[in-house]
């Protein structure tokens, strides 16, 4: 399984994410080709089911990238997605599904590179655990 | 409202297994308002059966709707054209609504997605409690507008076990107990009094005790 | 025509106002009844009567008449405890009929504990009448020979009827009350939930006398021997409505390497004696729970030997 490439859904926010996606961008890291990126005015709007349909759709992992916690403009966004990243982990975990294909990740915009990194780190450690779902029979 | 939580999903797809179309039926009612069998959540459990099957290597076909409510004829109706065309159906409702829809569509395969706890309120945002027992009979008045019944595990009627505990019941830390509740409420109040009258056995028939139930309201009756 | 309400031996010695001893045991988990009756056996002579408790704490045991046949027959007056878990009120007043006709003439009307810490906490509980609407039951059928629909009894079982009291149990305030009303439906007798906190009893007592409810009442106090300060510290701290102060586990604690169970019979002895003088207390109800072969000791140091004839 050598060259399994995950496919990855990243949701980021708008602030802080995007910012350190710009100094990151200007450190000359490049994001891996295998996650799909997702911009969304803040964490806190992304549902419960936005984060289970990559799913559904052959994702083999999915993480959010957002605010610190005291730096969220929408007060409390991140801590929503938290929640609901939490919620996702635990009907994958009843799927039979590792609920360590979902991520959630608080970035500040001066830790630029953190978000490549973390970028990297997802699709490494998804990479190991394999395909989420079996090649489909319809 | 009625109180309901989700089935675990493995035990739904144990229900399903093996089946190809598959129909998420979800409630406005109170299941909507205790956030378990609305629209919301018939979404995420259709996904997460379609993400089972994707697991196998299956693609399910699940669908999703959600009716006004499922303890009514009128909105079971409304369903009349899609249900024939799924193998089962699995409703979010409370108990009712998978007996609603079995009883009109009686070929239908009708499971249950959610278990239905009690009657009862939020008392906090995501913390619901219960209320009330339907005995038939309400007496909440003689015990300061709480009931013992529901309330107090032992549905005790002439005052405080031998368990209480720091306003908490001997069943656990948990949960309140009812008669320290309602034994200061009457204190505050200063009618202790209205409590050291002797309640007789209540009588249960208009309770479930007395079969199942049912009430006709003659001039509603068409 | 004798003016006892059943004429137990318990009643008898109440009414002609001997300080009250009664004892408890625990029926087997099983269907051998070769330690019941040694049990019996230890206690016989040694109180006026013996609790024969109920499925307690939940945990299913032989039933509660059944045991209490055996005790009688081994020449022990049992009182038979009933709990409102177990039974509706077909099944309660049927066996207050089959206790009466085999013999048995004392019975406790309990609540039950719950069953969730029980050995059966998936079972359906029934509490379909609380203690005190049960202790009325039985006080109906004893006194107007009626059912509770209504209907005669051809021969009225007659019971001499006891309750329990949780002094210590929240809200206190209301403990006194819930007595006074457990009186007024029909209790003749009452035993306490073990006491270890003298200080806080003697208070309930004083409001007891203070409202003449001993004078309608037999009052009888429990006690239970701590056997470790394992023991105490487990009453402390798990045991919903108990009070154990701290000092009586220091106590314990300072008792001689292996002397602890001696210090605690000491201070059963000691609590004894002082119910003795304690004013509305009638007797002492002694749960010592798997030590019925020590119950003549405690009895004997505490001067409650030999028990009257009446
Ligand atoms: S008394 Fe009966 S009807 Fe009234 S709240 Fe309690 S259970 Fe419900
Ligand atoms: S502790 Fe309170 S709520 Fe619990 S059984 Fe006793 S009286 Fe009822």
């Amino acid at each position: 399984m050598s060259e399994f490439v995950p496919k990855i859904m990243a949701f980021y926010c708008s602030n802080c994410a995007t910012s350190a996606a710009k100094v990151s961008h200007g450190m000359s890291k490049t994001m891996p080709s295998n996650v799909h990126m997702i911009h969304v005015p803040c964490t806190g709007r992304i549902e419960t089911l936005h984060l289970l349909k990559p799913f559904e759709e052959g994702a083999d992992g999915v993480y959010v990238a957002g605010c610190q916690h005291d730096s969220c403009q929408y007060i409390g966004g991140i801590a929503k997605a938290e929640k609901r990243v939490l919620q996702v982990k635990k009907i994958l975990e009843q799927l039979g599904i590792d609920p360590g294909r979902i991520e959630v990740f608080s970035l500040s915009a001066a830790l630029g590179y953190r978000f490549v990194d973390i970028a990297w780190e997802m699709t490494e450690k998804i990479r190991r655990m394999g395909p989420a779902s079996m090649s489909v029979n319809p | 409202m009625i109180v309901a939580e989700a089935k675990p999903i493995s035990e739904i797809l144990t229900m399903v297994k093996g089946l190809k179309k598959v129909l998420v039926l979800g409630c406005k009612g109170c299941v909507t308002v205790c956030n378990v069998g609305g629209a919301k959540e018939a979404g995420i459990l259709a996904s997460s059966i379609r993400i089972a099957g994707r697991k196998e290597g299956i693609m399910v076909d699940v669908g999703e709707h959600t009716l006004e409510r499922q303890c009514d004829p009128e909105y079971i109706e409304e369903v009349k054209d899609i249900v024939p065309s799924y193998d089962a159906v699995v409703s979010i409702a409370c108990g009712v609504g998978p007996q609603f829809l079995s009883e009109r569509y009686p070929g239908a395969k009708v499971f249950p997605g959610v278990n239905t706890k009690f009657m009862g309120g939020a008392v906090a945002h995501g913390i619901w409690s219960e209320r009330c027992a339907g005995c038939g009979t309400c007496v909440i008045h003689y015990f300061g507008g709480m009931c013992p019944i529901a309330r107090c595990s032992k549905s005790l009627m002439n005052g405080p076990c031998g368990g209480s505990s720091h306003g908490k019941c001997e069943i656990s830390k948990d949960v309140d107990c009812i008669w320290d509740m309602i034994v200061r409420k009457a204190m505050d109040q200063g009618r202790l009094n209205d409590l050291l009258e002797f309640r007789p056995p209540k009588s249960w028939t208009t309770a479930r005790d007395g079969g199942p139930r049912r009430m006709i309201r003659e001039e509603l009756v068409k | 025509m004798s003016d006892y309400k059943a004429g137990s031996n318990l009643e008898k010695v109440l009414k002609a106002g001997k300080f009250a001893f009664t004892g408890e045991c625990g029926p087997p988990q099983g269907a051998n009844i070769t330690k019941l009756k040694e049990k019996a056996a230890h206690l016989k002579g040694c109180v006026d009567a013996v609790n024969i408790t109920d499925n307690q704490t939940a945990v299913v045991r032989m039933s509660s008449w059944a045991a209490s046949l055996t005790v009688l027959q081994e020449g022990v007056e049992p009182n038979f405890q009933m709990v409102c878990r177990d039974r509706n009120r077909l099944a309660a007043q049927s066996d207050v009929l089959g206790v009466y006709s085999h013999g048995i003439r004392n019975m406790l009307c309990l609540s039950g504990d719950h069953q969730k810490f029980g050995n059966h906490p998936e079972a359906k509980n029934v509490f379909d009448i609380d203690s005190i609407q049960l202790i009325n039951v039985v006080k109906t059928m004893r006194d107007e020979g009626k059912f509770m629909n209504g209907q005669e009894i051809d021969v009225p079982p007659k019971l001499f009827i006891g309750a329990a009291s949780n002094p210590f149990a929240e809200p206190y305030e209301f403990r006194v009350f819930r007595l006074a009303k457990k009186i007024a439906a029909g209790a003749d007798f009452i035993q306490t939930q073990c006491i270890y906190n003298m200080v806080r009893f003697r208070d309930f007592m004083k409001r007891v006398v203070d409202m003449g409810l001993h004078e309608k009442c037999y009052i009888l106090a429990g006690v239970t021997p701590m056997k470790s300060v394992g023991m105490a510290q487990y009453m402390a701290k798990q045991v919903p409505g108990m009070d154990v102060p701290d000092s009586l586990i220091k106590r314990l604690k300072g008792a001689p390497k292996g002397k602890a169970a001696a210090e605690g019979i000491k201070m059963a002895v000691e609590q004894i004696q002082e119910f003795k003088e304690m004013p509305g207390v009638a007797g002492v109800h002694l749960m010592a729970i798997e030590w019925e072969h020590r119950v003549r000791e405690i009895a004997e140091l505490a001067g409650m030997l030999p028990r009257p004839v009446v």
